[in-house]
């Protein structure tokens, strides 16, 4: 159900709109429309804004916390998960929210990022996943695709990629969703799927930085990226069924993955009530 | 009043542990490394008992970056480590300071530079203390000597970090933190504790770097109702990103004044016999220990000499130093690095003062005896 008045009121009603707007964004940066689904899975899962947290790294994505009336903590570059993991442990009933880039996330936070899925503790990362360093002028990333021309990949790059999904997998995340900013009804529910989440949850958001990934691989304006992830997402109930030479352009979209694990707020919680118990039986 | 119970054989690393609880820490994040392990280890025991939150972290720029979370979050918190883990946190700690967070950290010096020497002492950080992270900023940083000491030094730098909204450290090294003695644990109410203070205004009035008269802001949390935001980029009051050259000078000079006016209460010395002395030695950490009793000793020569010992080693109360050091004419720095507070001794001593260094740099403890030689060779 859609709603273009209410959508504005809902916008206004979670933004800082008296504060440093206009944004830092190029025109057109997917960054927007994820804040958007962001602000939207928020409120219809109702939460109080006293009661969210939005921590970030450094980065045009990591940029977001700022326009967003919540508690809001602008970290330092790849270390956003470490710094919400301190949020979190002191105020566990806090819905703790993470927006970071792909540089931010799996180069320089690579380890804050693996060991928050570990220890699966009740975190929501966002990662905005534009296969570029967009804030430092286009240098490639850890997701940036082989071949693809970056400033520091001047002759197309020859690096490997990390597989967001499979990585978050590996690591122990108990919900792993991938979305874009096409589909961003569906990026709206998937976000809301993972704040709703007990457990680490992470959604991969393709975006696009037409600025310096599309010009420099001659992907077009923002709206010929954002068509690119239209014709080639393929929604997972759908991906399943079909053979491999068919996904062979196609990347999946969904959720992808779900389990369920204790968490580790809740896990050291019980240590704590445990020990009070002893003490109190002595 | 001091009960039997509260007499304790305490190490360095355990009475640093026992004066963060004392002192009211909530929340420790940490990496294991020598010789501050026992500090992590002892909160990883009694946090949990206590409905406080202990978390061993990916390493210590984890650890940091947690602690200034959790501080955010309402903690008083903490880390400790030595100089690898404490050179892996400088970009992080700047975090706090611009933020203006709270928090404490214990750095066991241990012989550098790199991994150097991990199991044995050294004092080779004490400019990294000053000018660790990059940018312009004042640090606080406080170096006891005893066990006694690592507790009321400890409780003093969350008072501090608590008052002023900024990140203090404490340095002690490998030899006290291991060392036990017997000390009385002060009982609850003996020694003051401080905490930060809290905004009085509605929400919507609240300025979370608000340039106040004092130059403190008070301090909410988050999940108290006030949403402000925090970001290390240079910010106004409201902590929003600013360009604009007035508000990022208001923002320096806030840093800076909110240290530099309440010297007197920050600064902390402990001094003997300097009363007739004409050579006074200067030392601070394990290595004052030495200092007095080459004093005594050479006080048994009849040579007029005596101690002084800051505690708070930044900032170092200039004005205090040099009345305190009086007529005295000759000044010896005695110190376990190849010269480093030195170099601010010679900045604030009187133009008539003569400033010899004694330092020693091979993993070994200063003797009382190197100082005495030290002493007679200066006379
Ligand atoms: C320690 C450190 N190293 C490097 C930088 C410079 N830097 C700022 S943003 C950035 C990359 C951002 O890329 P990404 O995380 O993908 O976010 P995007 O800007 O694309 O949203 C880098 C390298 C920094 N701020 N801090
Ligand atoms: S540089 Fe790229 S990522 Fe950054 S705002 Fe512009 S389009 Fe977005």
């Amino acid at each position: 159900m859609t709603n273009t008045t209410i959508h504005s009121d809902v916008t206004h009603h979670f933004l800082r709109p008296k504060k440093k707007f206009p944004n830092v964004w190029c025109a057109g940066c997917g960054n927007g429309i994820v804040m958007g689904a962001l602000i939207r899975a928020i409120d219809k899962l109702g939460l109080e804004k006293d009661n969210v947290a939005v921590i970030s790294g450094i980065g045009c994505s990591s940029r977001m916390p700022v326009y967003l009336d919540f508690n809001t903590l602008h970290t330092t570059h790849g270390r956003a998960l470490a710094f919400a993991t301190g949020v979190k442990m002191a105020k566990p009933h806090m819905k703790v929210i993470v927006i970071t880039g792909d540089g931010d996330a799996l180069a320089i936070g690579g380890n804050h990022f693996i060991h928050a899925c570990r220890r699966n503790i009740d975190i929501t990362a966002i990662l905005i996943d534009n296969k570029i360093y967009g804030m430092t002028g286009g240098q490639f990333a850890p997701t940036t695709p082989g071949g693809s021309r970056a400033t520091t990949a001047p002759y197309g790059n020859y690096e490997k990629q990390f597989d967001v999904v499979k990585l978050a997998i590996g690591a122990g995340a108990s919900y792993v969703a991938r979305g874009t900013v096409y589909h961003s009804t569906q990026l709206e529910k998937l976000i809301a799927g993972a704040i709703a989440k007990r457990g680490f949850a992470i959604v991969d958001a393709f975006s696009n930085c037409h600025t310096y990934y599309g010009r420099m691989n001659r992907e077009g304006d923002a709206v010929a990226m954002i068509q690119w992830f239209k014709t080639h997402a393929m929604p997972i109930e759908a991906a399943r069924k079909l053979p491999p030479e068919k996904m062979k352009d196609k990347f999946v979209t969904g959720l992808i993955h779900e389990t369920d694990a204790t968490e580790f707020c809740d896990e050291y919680q019980a240590l704590v009530d445990r020990l009070a118990g002893k003490e109190a039986g002595r | 009043m001091t009960r039997k119970g509260n007499v304790k054989l305490l190490q360095g690393n355990e009475a640093c542990v026992e004066g963060a609880l004392y002192a009211g820490a909530q929340f420790f994040a940490g990496y294991p490394i020598t010789p501050s392990t026992e500090i992590a280890e002892g909160m990883s025991r009694l946090m949990p008992q206590i409905g406080g939150k202990f978390i061993q972290m990916e390493d210590e720029i984890g650890s940091i970056a947690a602690v200034i979370g959790a501080s955010n979050a309402g903690c008083k918190s903490m880390t400790a480590t030595s100089g690898p883990g404490f050179s892996l946190m400088q970009e992080n700690i700047g975090y706090a300071y611009m933020t203006e967070t709270p928090c404490v950290i214990i750095n066991v010096q241990r012989g550098g530079p790199s991994t150097g020497l991990p199991t044995k002492i050294a004092q080779s950080d004490i400019m990294q203390a000053r000018w660790g992270t990059h940018g312009d900023y004042t640090a606080v940083t406080l170096a006891p000597s005893s066990a006694r000491e690592c507790f009321s030094e400890t409780v003093r730098a969350f008072n501090l970090s608590e008052r002023f909204r900024t990140p203090v450290t404490v340095f002690t090294d490998e030899v006290l933190g291991h060392m036990r003695e017997i000390m009385t644990v002060p009982e609850e109410g003996e020694l003051p504790v401080f905490d930060r203070i809290k905004p009085d205004v509605p929400h919507e009035w609240y300025r979370h770097f608000e340039i106040t008269p004092s130059f403190v802001s008070p301090m909410a949390s988050f999940g108290e109702g006030y949403r402000y935001n925090v970001s290390g980029l240079t910010h106004d009051q409201d902590g929003f990103p600013t360009a604009v050259p007035s508000e990022i000078k208001d923002k320096l000079d806030k840093l800076r004044l909110k240290i530099e006016r309440y010297l007197d209460e920050i600064a902390s010395f402990r001094t003997e016999m300097m009363d007739d002395a004409h050579v006074a030695v200067i030392s601070y950490g394990t290595v004052a220990r030495a200092s007095y009793q080459a004093v005594r000793m050479a006080r048994d020569r009849r040579i007029k000499v005596g101690a002084i010992q800051p505690f708070t080693i930044w900032p170092l109360h200039e004005v205090k130093l040099r009345e305190m050091l009086g007529n005295c004419r000759k000044v010896i720095v005695a110190e376990l690095n190849m010269g480093q507070l030195v170099h601010e001794i010679r900045r604030v001593a009187p133009r008539h003062t003569e400033v010899f260094a004694l330092n020693r740099y091979d993993g070994e403890v200063m003797t009382p005896h190197q100082i005495l030689d030290k002493i007679r060779e200066v006379l």
